[in-house]
């Protein structure tokens, strides 16, 4: 007889406790519907307060794509993003293999040594490392965009992690059979991280496709921009047309928005094990 | 396994000393690329930071020693302290957010459901848009009067609240933006660490009688002490040099209205590329990365020498 009408109040508060998550998880994705539905509508009702449009426009998206080179900044944050991602997950997995397997003299200071940069921000370092940049002759270019992108101790750290939690029974199978290191590397180690190189070939993409701060430093030319400094010039540009301005950021977000949901299992794992234990 | 091991030590005898030597050039050829890179792209710029606060340098990259001329300038600098203060009043109101809000969605959703999973993403989701929108749509929800977000106040009674014009209201603005978009990143670092608490204490403890706040307070909380660690670390040095405020606050206010969102960074970003004063800016910047490596030898004692694997 008890036992009825606590499990119909254990009903009842897991309903409350699910709405309470869903009314949040709106409130959380209001902004972003908002954008979407700025972006479909007439510049006279841009500022209605009804999410739907009475009528839905796909003019902005065309003045965007067509009146402005927004199309040269998307292909511009899609080659740095890619070569970005491509060359730091390379580097990173060799020296996060090497540092987790290899024995060498030196080993832990280096680690240590890489370990010091990871709370180090972009901001704090922006005028030395533009010095450096200049000093280099990489102002205003594309290696300027992609190289000191390149550079993290996170994805190195990460990989590391990974690489000391594989079982090491592949790698010395193939030791005996008198593989050299690079051999090991190339067909045991790389085909061993496919799942974590995955996760973070996501998380690299993204934060170079959104990245801010480094390119609007480093490039001058309008050739070069990419899509986030072309944006952040088109407000100042279009400061009244909003219309505009939402359409364009739902061009650049809608297709990470679109990645995540593809991915997100992968990119949600990720992070989780990136924290602390 | 035994006939395994002594084959390996066979291979290697056969080999002899040049197997050991041939493996620590592989270790060291396998890191130099990056050893290099972040040699040249982290290390030298964190180095300099701390060099070129003590000269003058033009817009021709020739410099000239002034010694601590440009600290001085910095003591007796208005804006300069304007911004420490306000850099300080950002961190304090927002890492104490982040906590209480990464902490609360990750309890919110913590049992592994389809429900909870999408929640989970709906969460997270702010974080995979760039700063740049998250600042363009936020400005535009905020535009006076007939923002949603105004009419939204004025509908609470909160009548012609300016929330990016009036200074006592844009810094919280800011704070509301950055939390809205870091929130679902530490929800997954706490989602992360409730996960590897053992669900055998929580059976012992309702069986022992603990409610849910007591379970929550003599169990999730102490056992959860490195994630909270680990987050409130991060989100302290995001908050103070990470480049979510520079992107929010470039973008939305500029630093606005009248400084009372010029954070330092903004500020150091400014001097340096709006007035070539790169000596200047340098120093203001040595003052966050004797800050920051303070942060991280913290770190670094607390996590015995960064090995976050469980002992």
């Amino acid at each position: 007889m008890s036992s009825r009408p606590a499990s119909s109040q254990a009903i009842i508060l897991r309903f409350i406790w699910m709405t309470v998550a869903a009314i949040l998880a709106a409130m959380t994705l209001f902004p972003l519907l908002w954008m979407v539905s700025i972006a479909f509508k007439t510049p006279a009702e841009s500022f209605s307060p009804s999410l739907i449009p009475t009528r839905p426009t796909i003019e902005n998206f065309i003045y965007v794509l067509t009146g402005v080179p927004f199309v040269r900044y998307m292909a511009n944050s899609l080659f740095v993003s890619a070569a970005v991602t491509v060359v730091a997950l390379f580097f990173h997995s060799m020296a996060g293999y090497a540092l987790a397997r290899l024995r060498f003299p030196g080993r832990e200071a280096i680690f240590l040594a890489i370990f010091s940069t990871l709370l180090v921000s972009l901001p704090v370092i922006i005028v030395p490392l533009f010095l450096v940049v200049k000093a280099l002759g990489m102002l205003d270019s594309y290696a300027g965009l992609i190289v000191p992108a390149i550079f993290n101790a996170f994805g190195i750290f990460l990989l590391r992690q990974y690489y000391l939690s594989l079982p090491r029974e592949l790698e010395e199978a193939a030791v005996i059979d008198g593989a050299g290191y690079w051999r090991i590397y190339w067909s045991v180690i790389l085909p061993l991280s496919r799942p974590i190189l995955s996760a973070l070939t996501i998380l690299f993409f993204l934060a170079n496709w959104n990245s801010f701060l480094w390119p609007l430093t480093i490039t001058s030319s309008p050739d070069l921009w990419v899509v986030q400094v072309g944006i952040a010039n088109f407000k100042s540009q279009y400061s009244a047309s909003w219309n505009y301005m939402m359409a364009a950021s739902t061009i650049v977000a809608l297709p990470m928005l679109i990645l995540f949901l593809i991915f997100q299992r992968q990119i949600m794992d990720s992070i989780k094990t990136s924290g602390l234990k | 396994m035994t006939d395994q091991v002594a084959e390996m030590g066979y291979a290697a005898e056969r080999r002899g000393l040049s197997t050991k030597h041939r493996e620590w050039l592989a270790g060291y050829l396998f890191v130099l690329p990056d050893a290099l890179g972040l040699f040249v792209f982290l290390g030298v710029p964190m180095v300099l930071s701390l060099v070129i606060g003590f000269f003058e340098v033009d817009g021709f990259g020739s410099y000239r020693f002034v010694g601590l001329a440009n600290y001085a300038r910095m003591m007796k600098d208005p804006l300069f302290w304007s911004s420490a203060k306000v850099t300080a009043l950002y961190a304090i109101m927002l890492v104490p957010l982040l906590y209480v809000f990464g902490l609360g969605l990750a309890l919110l959703v913590q049992k592994t459901n389809r429900f909870n999973a999408v929640m989970r993403s709906m969460f997270f989701a702010p974080h995979i848009v760039s700063l740049v929108v998250v600042a363009l749509v936020w400005q535009l929800m905020a535009v006076d009067k007939i923002g949603v977000l105004s009419r939204a106040l004025s509908a609470l009674g909160l009548t012609g609240v300016s929330l990016l014009g009036n200074p006592s209201f844009a810094l919280v603005a800011v704070v509301a933006v950055s939390l809205w978009f870091l929130m679902g990143y530490y929800m997954l670092i706490f989602l992360g660490g409730l996960q590897d608490i053992p669900a055998q204490y929580y059976e012992a403890a309702e069986i022992d009688g603990a409610g849910p706040l007591q379970r929550f307070w003599h169990i999730t909380l102490p056992l959860l002490k490195p994630t909270s660690f680990f987050v409130l670390m991060v989100s302290m040095v995001a908050a103070v040099a990470g480049a979510q405020a520079f992107d929010i606050i470039y973008v939305m206010t500029k630093g606005g209205p009248a400084n009372a969102t010029s954070v330092l960074i903004l500020y150091i970003y400014q001097q340096a590329f709006g007035f070539g004063a790169f000596g200047y800016a340098a120093a203001m910047a040595s003052i966050l990365v004797i800050t920051l490596m303070l942060l991280t030898a913290v770190l670094f004692l607390l996590t015995r020498g960064g090995r976050f694997e469980h002992e």
